[in-house]
């Protein structure tokens, strides 16, 4: 099948820029960028004022399989994905069994295959059961097809531990995802601390908690030689952390969840729970310094942490809710209000959405080049509308986005060419 | 009357006026409670059911008290809270009772903004007898209602809050409404028991006992648990008490006519010597409880009141 997408706004995140342009898509790969016609025999989609972008990498989707599949199973996320312009989900392993063993993990890869329309790469546990107790069989792991190691929102406290898998995660070349937290300062914690926490009297931590476990694994990073990814950076704190390890030459890199980018703590209100996050939503001051800490290219990533939570888990006090919330199919109208705002271009927003995941993990994907795999996005960047979020593909409904104001709405997603959302006509 | 919401949930939503009109009730309540006859019909054919999630004894009894002499029929219900099931049991309690038409709903829970959440789920007024570390707006009621008393007006004052303010729901309470009402407010404690925050809500902070005193007109001490006196956040019960304990020799920097309250219960030779807190020249202490049942019998008139309104708007709306 091949596609011509006639006259669009071309977002390309390795040159940085965009431009009107034609592009050809043709047996599953980008066959051409700059096209000056249609070949013979093509459908030719008219793109004229939508974008065309790679499609999302979204790096640390919680999907509930195995063990809450009533939460999110591999189809609805799969639809959710697509409608959100998701390509590839980079799945965590924070389920119930953990993806700790091969077994699992082919169970996963395998349940994926049949039911999401969306490319599908598991991240596999560190340690065993998320315990911190004994590493995985991370070389086992690898070859059944685990792009990255991660113990969730878990930190391994035992730092020897930490320190031989970081160890031998970097024999192997293996991705170590960390989640850079001080336990004991953030054990028990809700909010981050400040006067919105102290005034709605709920325990919080210090954002110091956040640079603390980051400086811990960098540290142990010069250690071992390891390459580190910190799942979110939440903090201004942290930044000049990361910025230090970068200068040195370490390899870690930082992401950060869309909903710390566009909310702050205030929007915790009146104890709504569906913003209660982990980490916690942050002050105003975090929130630019990670918006300007993407611009500037130290923090790479930006995903959705995507964890579906039923109703009523939320429907308790915020003290005892479930922590987290969906976001593979509003990550991109949210993010559209970093380009709204005029905080972060096109071009930046889908570098760290696409093409930095997709390298980082070592994906063909997240690109607009000749060759590469035909994962498109095709999206009308101003369109306004009003989230009800029981549209949402999602099993799950726990988003902070309900009834918010967005623009930006995803017209047709398309995998390795061929057509997952969107109106067959689009 | 300048007091119309339906609930009672904090201090924070509450105007200056509503807060004056709410005292100005309760004063007629304490004349009234004094009388021979304590029996008001008020609130004759409404229901009032306590819910208490946290042990407690004094709001409890008070509440309970309030509403039967305003004619109410009362209903206290001890809840267990288990800590996995309490929120199930929270709102489906809430729905079970709510569908028994209570009129006023008192209630406790150990989490902040546990009785906001309640509050969604039913159609009768809500009382906050106290949420986590949030807010317990009656007891700073019947505080300014006792400060008002005590020295003539609830404005200009300096009030030196002491103690564990962290995990104080009456100190954010007080701190709201005597920010409202225009007193100058510090609060006096170890830095382990101080909100990280503390500076920004418009009070001075300080972590010693005579500066925080100096010329204060009203020392308002809290009860420290007794187990956060274990070494997690202060060494020992006697470091606790030598320099945060209110005694005379620490009470004489405060203003010669300064009074003394404490929320209870109180732990005795911990936060406050026994001799001081039994000086009923100084100590304010049984007075507190005399004024938390007027208060307490205002804040359910009125919310009574509201409720009325609202239904017969209803009814011919």
């Amino acid at each position: 099948m091949t596609i011509y997408f006639e006259n669009a706004r071309l977002i390309d995140p390795e040159a940085g820029d965009e431009r009107r342009a034609n592009l050809i898509s043709d047996g599953g790969r980008i066959a051409a960028v700059d096209a000056a016609s249609a070949p013979r025999g093509a459908r030719v989609i008219d793109c004229t004022g939508l974008c065309l972008a790679p499609g999302i990498v979204d790096m640390g989707v919680q999907v509930g399989e195995p063990g809450a599949r009533h939460k999110e199973s591999f189809r609805s996320a799969g639809l959710a994905a697509a409608a959100g312009g998701v390509t590839t989900m980079i799945t965590r392993p924070d389920t119930d069994p953990a993806i700790d063993t091969p077994e699992v993990l082919e169970f996963v890869t395998r349940r994926a295959q049949g039911e999401t329309p969306v490319r599908m790469h598991p991240m596999a546990a560190l340690t065993r059961a998320r315990a911190g107790a004994e590493m995985c069989e991370i070389g086992f792991l690898m070859d059944a097809g685990a792009v990255a190691f991660s113990d969730g929102d878990r930190v391994v406290t035992d730092t020897r531990l930490m320190a031989r898998s970081l160890s031998y995660a970097a024999g192997l070349g293996a991705l170590v995802i960390g989640h850079p937290q001080d336990p004991g300062l953030s054990r028990g914690a809700v909010a981050s601390s400040g006067k919105f926490a102290t005034l709605r009297g709920l325990p919080a931590v210090s954002p110091m908690a956040e640079r603390m476990g980051l400086d811990r694994d960098i540290a142990l990073v010069e250690m071992t030689g390891a390459r580190y990814h910190a799942d979110q950076i939440t903090t201004g704190r942290a930044l000049p952390a990361l910025r230090r390890a970068r200068a040195n030459g370490f390899d870690v890199s930082a992401g950060v969840s869309i909903h710390h980018l566009t909310l702050n703590e205030l929007d915790v209100g009146d104890y709504r729970t569906f913003f209660k996050l982990a980490p916690p939503l942050r002050s105003e001051e975090d929130r630019v310094a990670l918006v300007a800490a993407v611009a500037e290219g130290l923090v790479e990533v930006i995903g959705s942490m995507h964890t579906p939570q039923d109703e009523e888990s939320k429907r308790l006090p915020f003290e005892a809710a479930a922590a987290g919330a969906v976001g593979l199919q509003t990550l991109l109208p949210a993010a559209m209000r970093l380009y709204h705002s005029g905080d972060l271009s096109l071009a930046q927003l889908w570098r760290a959405m696409a093409l930095n995941p997709a390298r980082r993990l070592g994906l063909a994907t997240g690109r607009l080049a000749e060759g590469a795999p035909a994962d498109l996005v095709l999206f009308d960047p101003d369109a306004p509308f009003v989230l009800d979020r029981f549209t949402l593909e999602s099993k799950s409904k726990n988003t902070p986005f309900d009834g918010a104001r967005l623009q930006g709405r995803v017209r047709a997603t398309f995998v390795g060419g061929a057509q997952v959302f969107g109106p067959e006509d689009a | 009357m300048t007091f119309h919401a339906q609930h009672l949930l904090g201090i924070e939503h509450l105007a200056p006026a509503g807060i004056t009109a709410l005292l100005d009730r309760a004063d007629r309540y304490v004349a009234f409670n004094r009388g021979g006859a304590k029996h008001a019909d008020s609130l004759a054919g409404m229901t009032q059911i306590n819910m208490f999630f946290e042990p407690s004894t004094r709001t409890q009894a008070s509440f309970e008290l309030a509403g039967k002499r305003l004619g109410a029929d009362v209903m206290s219900m001890a809840m267990q809270a288990s800590s996995l099931t309490k929120g199930e049991t929270l709102i489906d309690t809430a729905m079970t009772l709510n569908a028994m038409h209570p009129d006023l709903l008192v209630v406790r829970h150990p989490n902040s903004g546990a009785v906001d959440l309640l509050a969604q789920k039913v159609t009768c007024a809500v009382l906050n007898a106290g949420d986590g570390r949030h807010e317990h707006p009656t007891q700073a009621l019947l505080d300014a209602l006792t400060i008002r008393r005590a020295k003539g007006r609830l404005h200009r004052l300096t009030v030196a809050i002491c103690g564990d303010i962290a995990h104080s729901r009456v100190a954010r309470s007080n701190i709201w409404l005597l920010g409202k009402m225009e007193n100058r407010i510090r609060l006096v404690g170890p830095p382990t028991l101080m909100p990280a925050a503390a500076a920004e809500l418009g009070v001075e902070v300080t972590d010693d006992m005579r500066a925080g005193l100096a010329d204060a007109d009203v020392v308002m001490m809290l009860r420290l648990q007794r187990e956060r006196m274990d070494g997690g956040f202060v060494p020992s019960e006697r470091e606790y008490y030598h320099r945060f304990g209110l005694d005379a020799d620490k009470l004489a920097h405060a203003a010669p006519d300064a009074i003394v309250m404490h929320p209870g219960p109180m732990n005795r030779g911990i936060e406050i010597d026994g001799t001081l807190a039994d000086d009923i020249n100084r100590s304010v202490i049984q007075d507190q409880v005399e004024m938390g049942v007027a208060v307490r019998m205002a804040a359910m008139e009125l919310l009574a009141e509201n409720l009325r309104a609202a239904r017969a708007e209803a009814a011919h709306g």
